[in-house]
């Protein structure tokens, strides 16, 4: 890459709370400004440039008349970037895929659902192709600089695939299923320094599934603490909706 | 007139959190149209919460939003200890102050350095800021990482947060992270008084229309979290009784729904705490509003952005006072009180940055069976838009240009928060 790539940051369904990590970061690493140029961030900047070679997409695709922006997006970028689980996985938003439709149209919108156009969330990958994934629900600011250095000197920025006790037993935590509570690390990705488990909750999945997950293990592990079914269920589809939604599917053919 | 036509639109309003354009059509010089749209997606949150077990709600909504998370995990608690019966320790209310402050620091000093200030530095954003004026730009860095610091101290990170559940914390800050924290806050005066400073000599509109302003009120303190609902207008309402003073409504050019209490629009946000709550403000932010030239009741909502200066004020004196008398007590690690219950009604409220936000709750057997929230951003939608309208016919001798900035400063004014606001509706509990 050239000097000063320029980068440009764009957000469908989202808080755009991963923006503002982005904007944090720069707090700690206000070199940043100088190995980029951001030529777009409507969060932060009036201008509106069209050329970049680098766009970090915050959000999930949830109505069609958004998959034509997006498909914009990934024609000018060489690089497509996810931030955060939204975009990554469908997030948070991908909770109402678990429900019927227009049930969930008709108890927000009313009579008027029909005004506002919406169709089930999904991760932006089942629209464009991708390049890199920035996870979690909002991003880690540390990986956030790491990838973005990555992707400055050409290389793929590689994510952990151990999950995240691992990094929990390293900060030497004490297990939360110690402390009578439950918790997804066994099978969540690992790279958040295990936040959740270090400030005493439970990790709730944001940054998706380890690869092979043992997932039948980790329902009996949730039951043994006293889950019902319908609490693992509910554990198991806070971020990870999505996720599950398409391994059973896989599984049903 | 120098413009008997005019049209103004602005598709993605910019330095705002959320999606929304601006609509004005002036024909022979009479106004036509004049919208703010808004067109970010729904969000159906609480289509969301409904079916979900209580103690996920404040984790859930706090992504309603990125900016004001702490506030919607706090209203989210609230909520769900008021159905369920937890009376919160002492301590809990005083941490969860602290936090709050945190987070109204955070928002306050984004909005008014990094979102308005390059408007009237004649900028386009704060980028171009980091060569000019580089220590505007490290004080707003400075400032803005020590409200997240604290707010990291006490619940993790300030999006989202982590430690806050139904009934206190799961974790507590040390001593010596308490005082570090505290230390910083005394020190960070001297950049306090130069934001005093700063907006002083920076420019805002003259325009003015009164409206309604409504606030969360307490008695003994400028309140952020619970109290009641008071009005400028006359009224006082218990939080329960929201759905008299929000009365929502829908248009179709927006995904937000809007409210109306006792004229057309109301305001919320800092301006309508400062006009409602004056009297509760901290000594040294009734200083810093002698200062500024900010006196209740102020009518122009460009100022809005120096309300949000008094806050700051406000809030870092607060937050050194809480500092204090948790120190003096000591922070005692308490597990979470247990709820008495598992099935009841409740409405939390809290005053977020941009103003009052309820969330209300029906839960059954330890599952929510039912949500509503309403945001401060819908709450100043049709107050925007009205004041859209009584500006536009005041300023056609204005170029296109000019008028265009004018009317996105004034949206940019009520700090909008739009992905927020773009769920709500008329939520029936079943």
């Amino acid at each position: 890459m050239g000097a000063r790539p320029k980068v440009a940051f764009f957000e469908f369904t989202s808080c755009e709370g991963c923006q503002l990590t982005v904007v944090d970061s720069l707090q700690t690493h206000p070199e940043l400004l100088d190995a980029v140029e951001i030529v777009r961030f409507r969060e932060a900047m009036s201008e509106k440039g069209d050329d970049y070679l680098v766009a970090f997409v915050e959000g999930s695709i949830a109505r069609q008349s958004d998959e034509a922006a997006l498909k914009k997006i990934r024609e000018q970028a060489a690089l497509v970037v996810a931030l955060g689980t939204c975009a990554h996985l469908g997030g948070i938003n991908a909770i109402r895929n678990r429900q019927e439709l227009q049930s969930v149209r008709q108890y927000v919108y009313g009579d008027k659902a029909d005004w506002y156009e919406t169709y089930p969330a999904r991760p932006i990958s089942a629209v464009v192709p991708i390049d890199a994934v920035i996870p979690g629900c909002p991003i880690d600011r540390d990986e956030f600089v790491s990838v973005v250095t990555a992707l400055l000197q050409g290389r793929t920025p590689v994510l952990p695939d151990s999950p995240v006790c691992v990094e929990c037993k390293l900060k030497e935590n004490v297990c939360v299923y110690l402390r009578g509570m439950t918790c997804l690390g066994p099978v969540t990705r690992a790279g958040c320094d295990a936040i959740c488990p270090t400030y005493g909750d439970g990790c709730e999945g944001c940054r998706g599934l380890i690869p092979q997950p043992n997932l039948a293990s980790m329902k009996q592990v949730l039951a043994e603490h006293g889950m019902s079914a319908d609490q693992v269920t509910a554990k198991t589809t806070m971020f990870l909706s999505y996720q599950m939604m398409e391994l059973e599917a896989a599984k049903n053919g | 007139m120098a413009n008997p036509s005019l049209r103004v639109d602005v598709h993605h309003i910019t330095r705002v959190e959320g999606h929304g354009n601006i609509v004005v059509d002036v024909q022979n010089g009479q106004l036509k149209q004049c919208d703010l749209e808004i067109v970010e997606t729904p969000r159906f949150f609480e289509a969301m919460l409904k079916g979900r077990p209580y103690a996920e709600a404040s984790h859930i909504s706090s992504r309603i939003c990125g900016i004001c998370a702490v506030g919607h995990a706090t209203a989210s608690l609230r909520a769900t200890e008021k159905a369920l019966g937890v009376e919160p320790s002492e301590q809990t209310v005083l941490l969860r102050k602290l936090n709050f402050h945190g987070e109204i620091l955070d928002s306050h000093i984004l909005h008014a350095y990094m979102l308005v200030a390059p408007d009237a530095l004649g900028v386009g954003s704060v980028i171009p800021l980091a060569k000019t004026a580089p220590d505007v730009v490290l004080r707003a860095l400075r400032m803005k990482k020590l409200a997240g610091d604290l707010c990291a101290a006490i619940c993790g990170r300030h999006t989202h947060p982590i430690a806050m559940t139904v009934g206190g914390f799961s974790h507590y800050p040390t001593t010596a992270v308490l005082q570090a924290l505290r230390d910083r806050l005394v020190a960070v005066r001297a950049d306090v008084d130069a934001t005093i400073e700063l907006f002083q000599k920076l420019k805002l509109p003259a325009f003015e229309r009164d409206t309604e302003y409504i606030a969360l009120h307490k008695d003994d303190e400028y309140c952020f979290i619970d109290g009641r609902i008071v009005s400028t207008d006359g009224g006082d309402w218990p939080i329960e009784k929201y759905r008299e003073v929000t009365n929502e409504f829908l248009v179709p050019h927006s995904t937000a729904k809007r409210t109306k209490n006792q004229r057309p629009s109301y305001m919320v946000g800092a301006l309508a705490r400062f006009n409602v709550n004056y009297a509760q403000l901290h000594p040294k932010a009734k200083e810093a509003a002698r200062a500024l030239n900010l006196s209740p009741k102020c009518v122009n909502p460009y100022l809005n952005t120096v309300a949000q200066v008094v806050e700051i004020v406000h809030c870092v004196e607060d937050s050194i006072e809480l500092a204090d008398r948790l120190l003096k007590t000591g922070v005692t690690w308490r597990s979470p009180v247990q709820p008495p219950r598992l099935t009841g009604e409740g409405v939390g409220a809290c005053e977020v940055p941009r103003g009052t936000l309820f969330h209300n709750y029906v839960i059954q057997d330890g599952w929510i069976s039912g949500a509503n929230c309403i945001i401060p951003t819908g709450q100043n939608l049709q107050n925007i838009e009205l004041d859209m309208r009584a500006l536009v016919p005041t300023i056609l001798d204005k170029n296109q240009q000019e008028i265009t900035l004018a009317l996105e400063m004034l949206v940019r004014a009520y700090d909008p928060c739009i992905s927020c606001s773009t769920h709500m509706l008329n939520v029936r509990f079943e």
